[in-house]
């Protein structure tokens, strides 16, 4: 993985510039220090590490704006900031770089349930936001599993997804405005609490667009009420084929389930062994949930088995009572983390056609012997998101090379099959360089002409996204 | 009685180019000498006369890709969208976002294309319940204001490679691109529905109802008003399911007055409200408002015309004496408003200076020489 050289021209200058900063804004928002930044060198992605040239942590849009104003003056690169749990080094630095950090800007502006909206500061964590609001029945859809600590600035410019979004959507749709300060400081609204955008979608295009376009400092999002009750079902299946099979039988019989999760073996070992969560034994087991009244949630599921009966599962287990739907969870919920308990890995989130999911998970299991890298999948198999975990050994030479040649492999599968590089964790560093297997030259000119439109210098997250060489005239600009 | 639906007046169709191929349309836009107007359903007599050749889309026509296991269509954008209802619903699925047919109430006859769909972002009464039709589309391919082919999304649902054109592309009204191809996911379609009605409701009453309706763990999938009708609001689903929110919904808008529980008679009330059907025929502008819906009732005070609600009083339709500016007497509101059908300029709702200044520079980028329907957002 490159990064192109810092400028010289702003290393020289940091004294100058850190000063500059700190004469506009509070003391304590300026932070230079190494021993204080070296928090901000990494993302999730921690294999890839750089300090920055400093770090500003603003209390609000006015100090956004004037932070945003003299790096634009001065040259300098910025990268945008939530928590820093992006897992493709979003919101990884470069030297040369200032990371602007929103973690200060997280309080509740306004929340009106009549016309279903919360309006946050962006630096706010995705749970926090249903916090605000589920003692009176509502919530906010999008649930990525790092919504404990992943900021609401972090899920726009990646669009996040969650566990959910088959019924829910994503972030984009579930985004009706936000405030955005543009990298020359202007402070802009964009959408409301209203349908439509009246002119341009811009905000379709901000969101998603991993911190090129602006930074975002407030956000007004959908909160919905809360259903009845909601009920998961485990179905365990002798192959990963006939899972496949009933997946698509229950998306056609018109069922929506929130959500459908799959996980094959070599995952439900690992969870076993480290959650013990009473898994059967089995190549593919599938997570079921529905949601509703009693009597909605029994409708459901009895359509459900129906369809599950028919393609001889070895296990069909309904969650009667509160713990054994957590138990149902609890194996899914710690996949990762028991995968890591193995060993070191590498999470990838590829989405395929949900038809093709035998054959790509076919095609892994050959590769994983190709390269001799263990691999285990879960899956959101409703709408076809993948996200192997080939496990590596950090500290053997050569490793993450060869789980990085492995893991572009998989990536190059799905989009042979028809899918895509990246279904929710966005493209950062980590598939800038296989975003030519997905586009031609002329669909990333396409899309580097808009960032063209709102950062004309090139100077927010600059060296993201798109492949180095792509940009590069852009960028030397 | 309604007057009859006036004649379109066909524009004078001195230059007509109908590619059948994604190479011949990206052709016809590289060898163009001047502005094109972009058209797809066929006769189109509403808005501002825009000039130059004609480029018609309907010979890009047919389904590409259709897994009904994925609930996934690809489809040329010149397609009939009742070509692809027909197709989708011999499957069970349909549309989520309900795609309304403004022909009528426009003037126009033949039907709309699926390109023509999204160019315009329009969605029906279901919206409130799952979204827009840029939230259902998720992949494109177009032709841009050089003549070259860019794609952008796919056929998967969950896909966040690079920047999402798609929704940039979805309401752009042809301004930055020609649509050759477009992808959407789908949804089993409802097996029952049932629509509570209020008859005793003015527009203005009607809000309160549907907002403590939206605001329930029913999940409705309709919130709107008719004259003549009162308020309505629907529930679909499974049989059991859709008997018991109707139920519950009920007994929770008892408060705002009579509740009737509207089951064959359903699926016409919504049709004719997403079709506004009371104003086909009707002499007079046609206004399209997008408000915060707790402001609507005042702003059908102030405007003081018929209307009809949906979107749970977010979407405003008013029927004003033609050349009434009925953005300016609404008065202050947030959202926006766009003149459906009527002359002279102010079609489309006035920009902020920086926002304006950043579609301009969009545009500029996806159609440097301005010759894809110029001037027809304003
Ligand atoms: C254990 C784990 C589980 C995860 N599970 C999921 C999951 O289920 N679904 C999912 O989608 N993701 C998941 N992720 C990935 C990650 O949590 C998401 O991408 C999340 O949205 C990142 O938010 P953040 O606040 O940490 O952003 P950061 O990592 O700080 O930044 C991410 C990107 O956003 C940009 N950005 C941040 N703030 C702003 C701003 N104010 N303005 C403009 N741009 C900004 C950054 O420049 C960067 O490009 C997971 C990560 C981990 C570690
Ligand atoms: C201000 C305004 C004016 C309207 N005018 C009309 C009208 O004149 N006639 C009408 O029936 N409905 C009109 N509508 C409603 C809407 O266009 C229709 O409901 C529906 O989109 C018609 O589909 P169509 O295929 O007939 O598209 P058309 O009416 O042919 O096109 C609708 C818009 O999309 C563009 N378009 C069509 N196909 C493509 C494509 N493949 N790629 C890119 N752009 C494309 C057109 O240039 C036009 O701007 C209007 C709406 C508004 C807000």
């Amino acid at each position: 993985m490159q990064m192109p050289t810092p400028n010289p021209a702003v290393l020289a200058r940091k004294a100058d510039i850190v000063a500059r900063l700190r004469a506009q804004l509070p003391a304590d928002a300026v932070i230079d220090d190494p021993a204080e930044t070296r928090a901000y060198e990494c993302d999730a992605l921690s294999a890839y590490r750089c300090m920055p040239l400093a770090v500003v942590l603003p209390r609000t849009t006015a100090e956004v704006a004037a932070a945003l104003r003299i790096c634009h003056a001065e040259g300098v690169p910025v990268v945008p900031r939530g928590a820093g749990t992006s897992l493709a080094g979003g919101s990884m630095p470069s030297q040369d770089a200032v990371i602007l950090g929103l973690a200060r800007m997280n309080a509740v502006l306004e929340v009106d349930y009549d016309n279903r909206f919360i309006r946050v500061e962006a630096g706010r964590t995705n749970l926090s936001v249903t916090g605000a609001v589920e003692g009176d029945g509502w919530f906010y859809a999008p649930d990525p599993s790092s919504q404990l600590a992943c900021a609401i600035s972090g899920n726009i410019a990646m669009n996040s997804g969650g566990a959910h979004c088959l019924k829910y959507g994503v972030t984009t749709n579930n985004l009706l405005g936000v405030t955005m300060v543009t990298m020359a400081g202007e402070v802009l609204e964009i959408g409301g609490p209203f349908c439509d955008a009246a002119g341009l979608d811009l905000l379709g295009v901000i969101c998603g667009s991993e911190g090129q376009l602006g930074v975002v400092t407030e956000a007004t999002l959908r909160i919905l009420p809360k259903p009845e009750g909601a009920r998961p079902v485990l179905i365990g299946y002798a192959s990963n084929e006939v899972a496949g099979e009933c997946v698509a039988d229950i998306i056609r019989a018109g069922v929506l389930p929130v959500a459908i999760e799959f996980m094959d073996r070599p995952c439900i070992r690992a969870t076993e062994d480290f959650a013990h969560a009473g898994y059967p034994d089995c190549e593919a087991l599938l997570i079921v949930e529905v949601e509703g009244s009693e009597a909605e949630i029994a409708e459901q599921l009895g359509l459900i088995r129906q369809i599950a009966e028919r393609h001889n599962p070895v296990e069909f287990r309904e969650a009667r009572t509160e713990d054994e739907a957590r138990r149902i969870w609890l194996g899914r919920k710690s996949a990762f983390g028991a995968m890591g308990q193995i060993n070191d890995y590498m999470c990838l989130d590829g989405t395929i056609p949900v038809s093709s999911l035998p054959l790509v998970l076919r095609r892994i299991g050959e590769m994983s012997r190709e390269f001799g890298l263990d691999v285990g999948n879960v899956f959101h198999a409703g709408d076809g998101n993948m996200h192997p975990l080939i496990l590596y050994n950090a500290n053997k030479p050569g490793d993450l090379e060869k789980c990085e040649a492995f893991g572009a492999e998989i990536l190059k599968l799905c989009v042979e099959v028809g899918g895509c590089l990246t279904g929710e964790h966005g493209v950062g560093i980590e598939k800038r360089d296989l975003m030519v297997v997905q586009f031609a030259p002329a669909d990333l000119e396409a899309q580097m002409r808009v960032k063209d439109v709102f950062d004309p210098a090139w100077l927010l997250n600059p060296a993201k996204v798109f492949p180095l060489p792509a940009s590069e005239s852009r960028r030397a600009a | 009685m309604r007057p009859p639906c006036p004649v379109p007046v066909q524009p004078e169709r001195t230059n007509v180019m109908r590619p059948e191929t994604e190479a011949q349309l990206a052709e016809a836009i590289r060898d163009a000498d001047g502005p094109l107007q972009i058209v797809g359903g066929g006769t189109r007599p509403v808005g501002a006369a825009l000039d130059g050749a004609v480029l018609e889309t309907g010979a890009l026509r047919g389904i590409t890709l259709y897994e009904p296991g994925a609930l996934t269509l690809v489809v040329r954008a010149g397609t009939p969208l009742a070509e692809v209802e027909a197709a989708i619903a011999a499957e069970g699925q349909r549309l989520p976002f309900e795609p309304v047919r403004w022909g009528p109430v426009l003037g126009a006859a033949g039907d709309s294309t699926v390109g023509g769909v999204v160019a315009a972002n329009v969605s029906g009464p279901r919206r409130v319940q799952a979204g827009a039709c840029r939230d259902s589309l998720i992949g494109v391919r177009y032709v841009d204001g050089t003549g070259t082919v860019v794609k952008n999304g796919g056929r998967v649902m969950k896909n966040v490679t690079g920047y999402d054109l798609v929704k940039l592309l979805a309401g752009s009204w042809g301004t930055l691109g020609v649509l050759s191809e477009v992808s959407f996911k789908l949804l089993p379609a409802a097996g029952a529905q049932a629509t509570l009605i209020l008859p005793g409701l003015t527009a203005a009453e009607a809000v309160p109802a549907l907002t403590a309706a939206l605001g329930s763990p029913y999940d409705v999938s309709g919130a709107g008003w008719l004259p003549g009708v009162g308020a309505m609001i629907r529930v679909e689903g499974l049989a059991e399911s859709v008997d018991y929110r109707a139920g519950r919904l009920a007994v929770l808008l008892a408060r705002f007055g009579r509740v009737v529980d509207e089951r064959d008679g359903s699926a016409a009330l919504w049709r004719d409200l997403g079709e506004v059907a009371p104003f086909q025929g009707a002499t007079g502008d046609l206004w399209r408002f997008s408000v915060k819906p707790s402001q609507a009732p005042s702003v059908i005070a102030r405007l003081g015309y018929p209307v009809v609600l949906d979107w749970g009083g977010g979407l405003i339709w008013a029927l004003v004496p033609e050349g009434v500016d009925a953005r300016a007497r609404a008065g202050a509101f947030t959202g926006h408003a766009t003149r459906m059908r009527g002359q002279g300029p102010g079609a489309f709702h006035p920009e902020p200076a920086p926002i304006a200044a950043l579609s301009a520079g969009l545009r500029a980028k996806f159609d440097p020489r301005g010759i894809l329907n110029p001037g027809r957002m304003g």
